[in-house]
């Protein structure tokens, strides 16, 4: 049924370019400039892809599109099976749209290994990729920690002073939480037969499994977000990676473990979702707050962006776990959002350090004499960053808020001084860098972005501002399978306490709620019920 | 014509903004100053349709956020309220472009400078034009980023970066109200648009809603949020040490930002919400308590200050206090009439106290002027009606504004509503006494400035007088020509040279008849000047966009107010400025004693009651030494210390292979990855198998 394989294309494109780029022959100099050349274009092609998709993907529909499901194992129920949806579609855009920026970010800051260095990124995009589109658990599984290999090396060899420190840490904590998910996995297989993603997905096993799971499935996304306590890793992974590490680690693998939980742990693991939900509230308000704090005492620019991802991502962890439409998927908006914001944010750096090799806030100050038009683009970053309305951030962490308002005031309470945190550390960093007298010399001779690097931040700026204003370009084509997604898990958790009750009364009821079309009229259900438990 | 009113701004913004290198300076501020008076005459225009014609509509522009049953659109609602605002906004605004061309003249950054001033104006006109709370938050956010912006536009300037983010923060606090409140009314109303909130609010009434473990009532939780980010920007006590810092921004900055439109925000807001507001009494309360606690505490620092602007400034603070003890006691067009008063002779005192700064080679301390008045008399006169207006003497604006709201607080016959009468009486009579402090101190007695800046001094240019006239006659005439419009009845003074008649009409005739025979001596005369068929009474000239319930309208209680109440606002000012002259004029040994002899009381007003240290002292520094906490003990000392380090320490042996990692053979990277990838799947295939 697949005549032309879209998401397979995408995910093995890069491989492909890999392939050539090992087979680039010359002197040092005309191999590291073609390496690079051969690298981008197929980034880029890989992107044309990733507006085909865009173009191509029916945002109406709830279902997997662009599905490809081929025998690959003879072991049953095990297949390649390929597919996206609302909640994973944006996310393999964002990774094809990332890498070349990446791959430009680093055109003049990677001197060494060049050829090496491109080869990984590639790699690494075309397991991103893989990632997000993988329906079957297994193929999942292996794209999910096949990232991990790039990323260390990007960290471990093209990073800075305390690079082996750093990489062992990102290894460590990751590699944690990826045995537990393996096990959880096997355990899922065993006790269903399959590990079609799908399948697994409509139905729900035992609640009394679902918990183990859960935990096992948590302990490696809360790594990944990361969620407090086991977010260390992220400030050191950041600091020492190079820029174009940073920009891919905050852009698109942070993102890995949200959309782990929206495709693992609520969908398969409802109920014991429901039972950890206060859980995840909390350590994600704890998050918020406590990194928020943390970051407002940083000295290192990439240590405080890295701290303020936490904080960012404790929103959409709180959002999700709602696990209602404006929540789940604010989210998801959040992640977004945040994938283009870091990113930009990480780049902002990027371009300082790459002049002055420095990444300490109290060496620079008064940029916006010598270099305005980069005062400007990072003054967009930082007020999305804040989270200020006409920009992206402001639409998920808004709808995140408002999904827990309804299920949670305290909890929403307590996360929404983040918004007043958030624009302390962040103005303040500003101030500190773009502003105040021009007290160094060297800082204050630096030139203005050259055009490479306005070609790199301008279109994210765009995009920024963009989603801020017409939020609907994206919230229109996840709202379905969010819709599916909440509706699905309000109905299982609805059915368990009148399971018991379905002999005694009609099933009518039970059928009812069961049989709920994907358009969410759950909350209505919901409320209707609230209604009358209060008469 | 809405998308004329509001978006020439924009486009003013960008232009300059985008294109400022390629048009010069002169081109920017053609442009952005043509933006503004296109937007102002728009609005005037639109005063007629909407207004005079009785027309409001909302103009649907396009969809923002669409998520599950939360659906929010970008849309223009032009009724009364927001209709009254875009010709205060956009006619200020105006003057204030015009006057910064003047001002800004030896600046090197005057394109930056009018871009952030159009974009400013733009987010403003999008907050008084928003059609749901989510919009109205996107041009709340959106003025205070320009506030910001602005405040620190002299950014090498330590104190003004300082002053910026402290604004902005502030700001932000009370943003978190907001928020918060934005999202109650979602869940209580199921839509944050205003037409259907306010359709409801009579319905859910009596509903509750569980807030951090309590039940309480909905309306009042939601006002009391709303009105925490009102009081954040609207600078009301607690919230407000934002504001005198302010000043370190650019003058016209001053007058546009923080005198005359953003500042207010507040006060529209609550305006707006009215209907919400009519329905949870405590919150009003609370309301009016808090502005009229902001009046006479403002007032009281204002007495002490020596910076020019930061009187002022205090001045705005309180006058602000006004407007919210009006909204209290629900006297809400008593409350907007005075918004528009004020922004018309605050922006006139701002910028002629910009003109002195101008002439003084930037001194802003009073005590280093004295004796200006021959050498700059225009803008010595233009203090001089900027200052009648403000103290409330007869038949300048401030007279009309403030009388009716003091009026309708007396009228309210609450212990609040008594409260703020008397804290306003008092306040009022302060501001008299600070306005003549401040033009004696400036204008009048020896120079106290040096040889070479009194050579210096001269009177502004046409460019920045020009927009000072226009804010004069605002400052003159609005309260007499709109009073019938905003609150309706007349004023015993409507009619100046008949005030004598009005008395009389007062003692012998009860108050209704009185009123009503005068009104419709108003609208005679609004025909006759206008020669429009219009009824020109506060009902029809608000439509629905203010709502009171029938027993809480202070408005049209206050014109039957008792004779002495009426006076006592007038007779007050009078005595405030008399000691004024006296303690600054005829006897200037008064102060310096007055100050020895109170000088627990001075010290508590002259450090503005204390609160930025409090505030530092409580919170700004606990935030930073927790953070450190957290980082140094939390992360570093127990985290990581429990976690991958120490585990770490155990295996340094593997680290150290790690580090021979870096062979740079790519084929060995390579076949790293592919035995990786390969060793798990076949692992997991063969085990899984059997699992």
């Amino acid at each position: 049924m697949v005549d032309f394989p879209v998401l397979s294309i995408m995910t093995f494109l890069p491989l492909a370019g890999v392939a050539i780029i090992l087979m680039i022959r010359g002197s040092a100099e005309d191999v590291e400039r073609n390496v690079k050349h051969m690298a981008l274009y197929t980034s880029l092609f890989a992107l044309a892809f990733g507006l085909f998709l865009y173009k191509g993907f029916d945002g109406a529909s709830a279902e997997f599109q662009f599905v490809e499901k081929v025998e690959w194992f003879s072991s049953p129920g095990f297949t390649y099976h390929m597919g996206v949806d609302g909640i994973s579609v944006f996310f393999v855009l964002l990774s094809v749209f990332l890498t070349p920026i990446c791959i430009l970010a680093s055109w003049d800051a990677i001197k060494t290994r060049v050829k090496e260095y491109m080869i990984a990124f590639l790699v690494l995009e075309s397991f991103m990729v893989g990632a997000f589109c993988a329906l079957d658990s297994v193929l999942f599984y292996v794209f999910f920690e096949a990232v991990l290999i790039p990323m260390f090396l990007i960290i471990g060899v093209w990073g800075g002073p305390r690079r082996v420190y750093s990489a062992y840490k990102f290894f460590l904590y990751t590699l944690l939480g990826s045995v537990l998910m393996l096990v959880a996995l096997l355990t899922l297989y065993a006790q269903t037969g399959t590990t079609d993603i799908p399948t697994l997905m409509e139905n729900p096993v035992a609640v009394k499994v679902q918990l183990w799971l859960w935990l096992a499935f948590f302990a490696s996304f809360a790594v990944k977000m990361p969620m407090w306590p086991v977010h260390t890793w992220l400030p050191d992974a950041h600091v020492e990676a190079p820029t174009a590490g940073s920009v891919i680690l905050a852009g698109v693998l942070l993102k890995m473990g949200g959309y782990g939980f929206l495709r693992f742990s609520l969908p398969m693991l409802p109920d014991a979702s429901l039972f950890f939900a206060p859980l995840v509230f909390w350590l994600s308000v704890i998050a918020i707050i406590y990194t928020s704090l943390v970051a407002l005492v940083q000295e290192d620019m990439k240590k405080l962006i890295a701290y303020s991802s936490v904080a960012h991502m404790g929103f959409v962890t709180l959002g999700i776990f709602t696990m209602t439409a404006q929540g789940v998927a604010g989210g998801i908006f959040q992640m977004l959002s945040h994938g283009l914001i870091s990113a930009a944010l990480f780049l902002c750096v990027g371009v300082v350090y790459d002049r002055l090799h420095t990444r300490e806030i109290g060496r620079y100050g008064g940029l916006v004499n010598n270099m305005p038009r980069y005062a400007t683009l990072f003054m967009i970053f930082m007020l999305g960053s804040v989270g200020l309305p006409g920009t992206s951030g402001f639409v998920g962490e808004f709808l995140a808020l408002l999904g827990a308002f309804k299920v949670d005031t305290i909890v929403a309470a307590f996360a929404t001084t983040g918004v007043v945190l958030g624009a302390t550390y962040m103005l303040l960093l500003y101030r500190r860098v773009i502003f105040g007298p021009q007290a160094n010399n060297d800082a204050a001779g630096m030139l203005d972005l050259n055009p490479r690097e306005i070609g790199i931040l301008v279109p994210l700026a765009l995009l920024v501002l963009y989603l801020g204003v017409f939020p609907g370009v994206v919230m229109d084509r996840i709202t379905p399978s969010v819709d599916k997604l909440v509706g699905d898990y309000q109905a299982h958790i609805n059915r368990e306490p009148l399971a018991e009750e379905e002999r005694v009364e009609e099933d009518v009821i039970v059928e009812d709620i069961i049989v709920i079309p994907e358009a969410a009229p759950i909350e209505e259900i919901k409320k209707e019920e609230k209604g009358k438990t209060h008469d | 014509m809405e998308l004329l009113a509001v978006f020439p701004p924009l486009f003013g913004f960008l232009i300059a903004a985008l294109f400022g290198k390629q048009i010069g300076d002169k081109g920017a501020q053609f442009v952005t100053c043509a933006g503004m008076i296109v937007a102002a005459l728009a609005a005037c225009s639109l005063f007629f349709t909407v207004i005079l014609a009785g027309h409001p509509y909302t103009a649907v522009l396009s969809e923002w956020i669409t998520s599950g049953d939360f659906n929010v659109s970008w849309a223009l609602r032009i009724d009364q309220l927001s209709v009254v605002m875009m010709c205060v906004v956009n006619i200020v605004s105006a003057c204030v472009h015009v006057y910064s061309v003047g001002y800004m003249g030896h600046d090197d950054h005057k394109a930056r400078f009018m871009a952030y001033l159009s974009l400013f104006t733009f987010a403003m006109l999008m907050l008084v034009s928003a059609d749901n709370l989510l919009q109205l938050f996107f041009g709340w956010e959106g003025v205070g980023l320009c506030s910001y912006l602005l405040i620190g536009f002299w950014n090498h300037k330590h104190s003004a970066n300082a002053a910026a983010v402290k604004a902005f923060v502030v700001n932000r606090i009370g943003d978190f109200g907001l928020a918060l409140g934005t999202m109650a009314a979602f869940v209580v109303f199921g839509s944050v648009e205003f037409d259907v909130m306010f359709e409801q609010a009579g319905a859910v009434a009596e509903n509750t809603i569980e807030f951090f473990g309590f039940e309480l009532h909905a309306l009042t939780l939601i006002c009391l949020l709303l009105f925490m980010g009102a009081m954040g920007k609207s600078a009301q006590l607690g919230l407000h040490t934002w504001l005198p810092d302010a000043m370190e921004g650019p003058t016209p900055v001053s007058a546009l930002i923080h005198a005359a439109t953003m500042v207010t925000a507040g006060v529209f807001l609550v305006a707006r919400m009215s209907p919400v507001f009519e329905y949870a009494p405590d919150a009003l309360m609370v309301v009016a308590v808090v502005g009229a606690s902001t009046a006479f505490v403002a007032a009281t620092i204002g007495m002490t200050q020596f910076d020019i602007k930061r009187v002022i400034a205090y001045s705005t603070m309180s006058q602000l206090g006004y407007m919210f003890f009006a909204l209290g006691v629900s006297a809400y067009s008593a409350a907007i009439f005075h918004l528009m008063t004020h922004a018309f002779f605050k922006a006139l005192l701002f910028l002629g106290a910009g003109s002195v700064i101008h002439a003084m080679s930037n001194e802003q301390d009073m005590r280093k002027m004295g004796g200006l008045y021959k050498k700059i008399p225009v803008t010595y006169a233009l203090m001089w009606v900027g200052s009648l207006a403000l103290a409330g003497i007869p038949p300048f604006a401030g007279y009309f504004s403030k009388d009716i709201v003091l009026e309708a607080a007396w009228a309210d016959h609450t212990w609040f509503g008594n409260f703020a009468y008397w804290a306003g009486i008092a306040a009022a009579f302060m501001t008299a006494f600070y306005s003549w402090r401040l033009i004696l101190m400036t204008f009048h007695g020896p120079p106290r400035a040096h040889q070479k800046v009194m050579k210096h001094i001269h009177e502004s240019p046409a460019v920045m007088l020009a927009p000072l006239f226009v804010l004069a006659t605002g400052a003159v005439l609005a309260g007499f020509i709109f009073y019938g419009g905003f609150v309706g009845g007349s004023h015993h003074g409507a009619e100046s040279g008949h005030e004598e008649v009005a008395q009389e009409h007062h003692e012998e005739e009860g108050p209704h008849q009185e009123t009503f025979v005068v009104t419709k001596d108003g609208v005679h005369k609004k025909e006759e000047a206008e020669g429009h068929r219009i009824a020109w009474d506060k009902e029809s000239f608000w439509g629905e966009s203010l709502f009171v319930k029938d027993e809480n309208d202070t408005v049209d209680a206050a014109h039957g107010a008792p004779f002495w109440v009426k006076k006592m606002p007038l007779l007050v000012g009078l005595l405030g400025i008399g000691l004024g002259y006296l303690a600054y004029m005829f006897f200037t040994g008064i102060p310096v004693t007055v100050v020895r002899i109170f000088k627990p009381i001075h010290t508590l007003l002259f450090n503005k009651w204390f609160f930025d240290e409090l505030y530092d002292r409580l919170f700004v520094k606990p935030a930073f030494k927790i953070g450190n906490v957290f980082w140094v003990k939390g992360d570093q000392n127990t985290i990581d210390r429990l976690g991958p380090d120490g585990i770490a320490r155990k295996t340094l042996r593997t680290a150290g292979m790690l580090s021979r990692f870096q062979s740079g053979y790519v084929y060995q990277y390579a076949l790293v990855m592919m035995i990786a990838v390969i060793g798990i799947v076949s692992w997991f295939v063969f085990r899984g198998g059997y699992g």
